[in-house]
C-alpha cells in the first residue's frame, strides 16, 4: 500500500487552504451556511395548528387500525377466501390483517416524520469533526505502555513459553475439527452405485406395476424405479435421488449411437433421470427429435445418439442402464449403471 | 439526606431515573455527544435505514415463526386443512409451514411479512452498496465499514437461502440440490463436503435442522454483531455530506438526533415496516402449497431462486459443460468455474476502496462525497460491474425470458455469454462519455452561467440568450471537488546519478493512475482565473 516510490505532487492541494483567508475573495469561495429560511408553520401559528392537526389525525387512523387489526383477527375465519378486486381470489384473514397492521404502523410513521419535517425546528447546525488519528503525543504513550507490558511478559525472552503456547493454541481448535467428522459418512463409493443390480424389474412410476415393452410407445416418456423400492421407505429420497429412470421408445433405425442400440431393447432405452449437470430430474422430452431438456439449467441431451450433450452448461452424457426383458415378459435391468449418475465429482474419473 | 442539596428540592421521577442509570452505565457522557449529534440531510442515505429496518423486521418475525415451525424431516402423511395435499407424504417442515400459511392465524402474514423483508433487506443493501460506491464515501476512514456492508450482503444472501430452503418444498429442494451439485464439484473435498453437509448422501435427513440452526442462529448472530459494528462506526465516523454552502471537509452540517432525527428515522421504521406488512398482505410471495413438498426425482418448469441468488444461477446457467479428467481425477469446470467467478465478482467489491486508494496515494479523511459524474472511471467501473450483474440476473431467468418473450432459450443463453464480456466494456465506456459530458456541462454553467430560456434581441439584430450568473454557493458546490493528477513514476536517476529500474508495480500504478486522471479522464474544472477573465469581458457568451 505504500506509494513513497511514486512522487506525491499528484495529490490535490489540501483542501483547507482552498477556503483559507487567502482566497476567501475567490468567487468559488465556500460562502458559509446559507440564512435559515422560515417555513409556514415557523411565522404562522394556524398553520401550526393545522399541521398539528394533521399529525394527530395520522395517529388517531394508526388506532383505529389497530382496533380494525384485532377485529379481523376474530371475525374472519382462517379459511375464509374473499375476492377482491385486482388482487383476486386471497384469504380475508390475510388482507384484512396485512392491510390493517400496515395502516396502523404507515400512520405512525407518516406522523412522526411529517411533525419533525413542520413543528421541530429545521435550521441546520454545524458540528466539528475531529480527526481519527491519534496526536503523536498519545500514540508514543499508547507505544511506550506497550513495550513496557511486552517486555513484564517477557514473552521476547521467554523463547520456550512462546513456542509452546503457540503449540498449544494452534492445536486446541483440531478437537472441534475433529468432533465435526461425525456430520456424516466417507464417501467411499457410495456415489457410485445405484440400487439397480441384474435382474431387477422395472416398476413404472404411475401404475406402480411392472413395465412391459408393448407399454412403452414411440414418442411417450415413462418414468421407473427398480422393484422393491417403496415410497413408504425410510430412505426413498435418497435411493430415487440415484434410482430415477426415464424410459422413451424410438425406432431402432433412428439411434445413432451403437452401444445406446445394444443397451436397448427392441428400440427401448432406459436413461438415468438425474442430470450431469447439477442433479435436477430431467422432464422435458421434445418427442421429435428426442432431445430431453433439464428444466433447471437447460441442459440438452440427444437420446437418439448415447444422451451427449448438445446444449448447457451439463459436462458428460446421460449414464444408460442396459435392458433387456425377463421370463415373464417384464423390462429388467441387466446390471447398475456402468457409471455413476448425476453431477460430476473428483474422484469420479 | 445526607447533603443540604438532597433536601432542597426533590428532582422529578425521569431526572432520577436517569441518574440512578448514571450511576451506573454513564449515560450523561454518552447523551453529551450522542443526543444532539448532527445528521446531514439526503435522501440517499435513507437506503441503509431501510436495510437496518428491514432486518429488524425478519427477526422479529423470524422469532414468531420459530414458535410454530417444526425443523424436522420425519416424514409424514398431511391431513391438515389445505385440501389439495391432504394425503400427500411429505416432511414435517412442509407439513408445519403449510400449518402457517392456513390453520395459524396470521401465521401466513408474517410467514409473507418475513419473506418479502428478506428480499427487500438484500435489495436495499444492494441500493446502499451503489449510494456509497458511486459518492466514494468508502473512502478513508470508512473502508472497514464498507468491509462489514460487504459482509452483511453476502451473509444476508446465505441467510436468505438457507431460510428459504427450510419449508423444503419442491422449489428450494430443487435449489439445495443445486447446491449440493456445486459442493461435488469442489476438487478433492467435494465428496466429503457433501457427506458432511447432508449427513450422507442427498437428500438426507438432516438438511433441514441444520440449515434451521445456521438460518436462526449461527448467521443471524454474526449478522446482528455486524449490524452493531456498522451502526456504532456510523456513529463514531459521523456521516458524509455532498458539498455546499458551509459544509466543509471539517464539519458535518444537518440537524441534531434528537429530536429531528429521532422522529424522522423512528418514523422511518414504522413506514418501512407499514409498507412491507400491506404488500405481504396483498401479494403472495414464496406459495409453497402450490409447489408440492420435495422429491428428488420431481421438479417444476421455471425454478428460479430468490432475486439475489439470481446472478449466481445466471453463471452456472451460462457456463459451457467443460469437464476434463486427469489422472483419473474430475476437474468439473463447467461449474466450478462460474462457483470462482461468484467469489471473484464479490471479492472485487471489498477489495476496491483498497485499490482506489492505492492508486491515488491518498491518505488523508474524506468526509465530503462525490458527484458520480467527478470521478468518471470510478463511476464507469461500477456501471460495469452493475452491468454484468445484470446480465447474468437475465441469465438466471433465461427459461423465464424465453417463455415470455418467445425467444429460443439457446439464443438468450448465448446473447447472456457474449454480452457479460462485451456489456461491461460497452457500459464502462458509455458511462464515462456521459460524466465527462456532464463535467464540461458544469464547467460550462460556472463560467457561463445558467442558462434562463431568454431570448434577448440585440439592436443589430442578432438574438442571443441570456445567462444568468450563478451565486456563490452554486458556484462553490461546482467547483469544490478535487481533481487528481495522475501519479507519474518518481526520477529514474537518484542524487548520486545511478539509474534505478522503475519496479511494475509502479508502471502499473501510473498507467492506472492516468486511467483514472490522465488526460481525457477528466475534465479539468473552471479555475477563478478563467472565471474572473470571462466576467470581466461580460456582454459576451
Amino acid at each position: 500500500m505504500s506509494s513513497q516510490e511514486i512522487s506525491e505532487e499528484s495529490l490535490p492541494s489540501e483542501q483547507d487552504t482552498a477556503h483559507g483567508k487567502a482566497v476567501a475573495e475567490s468567487p468559488f469561495a465556500n460562502p458559509g451556511l446559507p440564512p435559515h429560511k422560515p417555513r409556514i408553520q415557523d411565522i404562522d401559528e394556524r398553520a401550526a395548528k393545522r399541521s398539528e392537526r394533521t399529525v394527530a389525525l395520522l395517529f388517531t387512523i394508526s388506532m383505529l387500525a389497530t382496533v380494525g387489526f384485532i377485529a379481523s383477527f376474530v371475525i374472519f375465519p382462517v379459511d375464509k377466501i374473499v375476492y377482491v378486486w385486482p388482487l383476486g381470489h386471497v384469504s380475508a384473514t390475510n388482507l384484512s390483517l396485512g392491510l390493517t397492521l400496515g395502516i396502523a404502523l404507515f400512520c405512525i410513521g407518516a406522523g412522526a416524520v411529517h411533525w419533525a419535517r413542520t413543528l421541530m425546528s429545521d435550521a441546520e447546525v454545524a458540528d466539528d469533526r475531529h480527526p481519527i488519528e491519534a496526536a503523536p503525543e498519545l500514540k508514543a504513550k499508547v507505544m511506550a505502555d506497550f513495550a513496557q507490558g511486552a517486555q513484564e511478559s517477557a514473552l521476547g525472552r521467554r523463547k520456550l513459553i512462546r513456542t509452546t503456547m503457540f503449540g498449544a493454541l494452534a492445536m486446541v481448535p483440531l478437537s472441534g475439527l475433529v468432533l465435526l467428522r461425525e456430520l456424516g459418512p466417507m464417501p467411499e463409493k457410495k456415489l457410485f452405485h445405484t440400487s439397480w443390480a441384474k435382474g431387477k424389474q422395472l416398476i413404472n412410476m404411475n401404475t406402480m406395476q411392472p413395465l412391459r415393452p408393448e407399454d412403452v410407445a414411440v414418442g411417450s416418456l415413462t418414468f421407473a424405479m427398480p422393484e422393491g423400492l417403496s415410497e413408504e421407505d425410510h430412505d426413498f429420497n435418497n435411493k430415487i435421488a440415484k434410482d430415477a429412470l426415464m424410459i422413451v421408445r424410438i425406432q431402432p433405425a433412428d439411434i445413432k449411437d451403437k452401444r445406446e442400440l445394444e443397451w436397448s431393447y427392441d428400440g427401448i432405452v432406459a436413461f438415468s433421470k438425474i442430470c450431469t449437470h447439477v442433479g435436477c430430474p430431467i422432464s422435458l422430452y421434445e418427442q421429435q427429435t428426442h432431445h430431453v431438456l433439464c428444466p433447471c439449467h437447460q441442459s440438452t441431451f440427444d437420446l437418439s445418439d448415447g444422451a451427449r450433450v448438445i446444449f448447457g452448461p451439463a459436462g458428460h452424457a446421460l449414464p444408460q442402464l442396459r435392458i433387456g426383458v425377463n421370463g415373464k415378459g417384464n423390462l429388467e435391468a441387466l446390471g447398475d449403471f456402468a457409471e455413476p449418475v448425476g453431477p460430476a465429482f473428483w474422484e469420479r474419473g | 439526606m445526607s447533603t443540604a442539596n438532597d433536601t432542597k428540592r426533590k428532582a422529578p421521577a425521569g431526572e432520577r431515573v436517569a441518574d440512578w442509570a448514571d450511576g451506573r452505565l454513564g449515560i450523561y457522557t454518552l447523551a453529551k455527544s450522542n443526543m444532539r449529534k448532527i445528521f446531514p440531510d439526503h435522501w440517499s442515505f435513507m437506503l441503509g435505514e431501510i436495510c437496518l429496518y428491514s432486518f429488524l423486521i425478519i427477526i422479529l418475525t423470524g422469532v414468531y415463526l420459530t414458535l410454530f415451525f417444526h425443523p424436522s424431516m420425519n416424514e409424514v402423511v398431511y391431513h391438515g386443512s389445505y385440501v389439495p395435499m391432504q394425503g400427500v407424504r411429505m416432511t414435517e417442515a412442509y407439513a408445519s409451514t403449510l400449518d402457517i400459511s392456513f390453520d395459524v392465524r396470521g401465521g401466513l402474514l408474517i410467514r409473507q411479512i418475513h419473506h418479502w423483508a428478506a428480499v427487500i433487506f438484500l435489495a436495499g443493501m444492494f441500493v446502499h452498496m451503489m449510494r456509497v460506491f458511486f459518492t466514494g464515501a468508502f473512502r478513508k476512514p470508512r473502508e472497514i465499514n464498507w468491509l462489514f456492508g460487504f459482509l452483511l450482503f453476502v451473509l444476508g444472501m446465505f441467510t436468505g437461502f438457507t431460510g428459504y430452503s427450510l419449508p423444503d418444498d419442491l422449489l428450494s429442494g430443487t435449489g439445495v440440490r443445486f447446491t449440493q451439485g456445486a459442493i461435488l464439484s469442489m476438487p478433492i473435498v467435494g465428496t466429503y463436503l457433501s457427506m458432511f453437509i447432508f449427513g450422507g448422501e442427498f437428500p438426507g435427513h438432516d438438511m433441514v435442522a441444520r440449515f434451521y440452526s445456521i438460518h436462526i442462529l449461527l448467521l443471524p448472530g454474526i449478522m446482528l454483531g455486524l449490524v452493531v459494528a456498522h451502526l456504532i462506526l456510523v456513529f463514531y465516523h459521523k456521516h458524509t455530506q455532498f458539498a455546499g454552502p458551509g459544509r466543509t471537509n471539517k464539519n458535518v452540517v444537518g440537524m441534531p438526533f434528537m429530536p429531528v432525527y429521532m422522529a424522522k428515522a423512528g418514523g422511518f421504521f414504522f413506514l418501512v415496516f407499514g409498507v412491507i406488512a400491506a404488500i405481504a398482505g396483498m401479494f403472495t410471495i414464496n406459495p409453497v402449497w402450490a409447489l408440492g413438498p420435495y422429491r428428488p426425482d420431481h421438479v417444476s418448469t421455471g425454478a428460479q431462486p430468490d432475486w439475489y441468488m439470481g446472478f449466481a444461477e445466471g453463471l452456472v446457467r451460462a457456463m459451457p459443460g467443460w469437464e476434463i479428467t486427469v489422472w483419473g481425477h474430475t476437474f468439473v469446470l463447467g461449474v466450478l468455474l462460474p462457483l470462482v467467478l461468484f467469489g471473484v465478482m464479490l471479492a472485487a467489491i471489498a477489495a476496491y476502496p483498497f485499490i482506489e486508494s492505492w492508486i491515488t496515494g491518498d491518505k488523508r479523511e474524506h468526509h465530503i462525497l462525490d458527484r458520480p459524474r467527478n470521478a468518471p472511471t470510478r463511476t464507469a467501473l461500477g456501471v460495469a460491474w452493475i452491468t454484468g450483474y445484470m446480465i447474468m440476473l437475465i441469465g438466471g431467468g433465461n427459461d423465464i425470458v424465453a417463455t415470455y418473450f418467445h425467444l429460443s432459450i439457446n439464443a438468450v443463453t448465448w446473447f447472456v455469454r457474449i454480452f457479460f464480456f462485451v456489456g461491461p466494456v460497452l457500459a464502462f465506456i458509455i458511462t464515462k462519455r456521459i460524466c465527462l459530458g456532464l463535467q464540461r456541462r458544469d464547467r460550462d454553467k460556472v463560467l457561463h452561467g445558467r442558462e434562463t430560456g431568454i431570448i434577448k434581441r440585440l439592436p443589430h439584430g442578432e438574438f442571443v440568450e441570456v445567462h444568468e450568473p450563478l451565486s456563490q454557493a452554486h458556484l462553490h458546490a461546482l467547483t469544490a471537488h478535487e481533481q487528481y493528477a495522475p501519479a507519474e513514476i518518481g526520477p529514474t536517476v537518484d542524487e548520486n546519478g545511478v539509474e534505478r529500474k522503475p519496479t511494475a508495480k509502479e508502471k502499473l500504478r501510473s498507467k492506472l493512475s492516468k486511467g483514472y486522471y490522465g488526460e481525457g479522464n477528466q475534465i479539468p474544472k473552471a479555475t477563478v482565473e478563467e472565471y474572473k477573465e470571462i466576467s470581466a469581458g461580460h456582454g459576451h457568451h
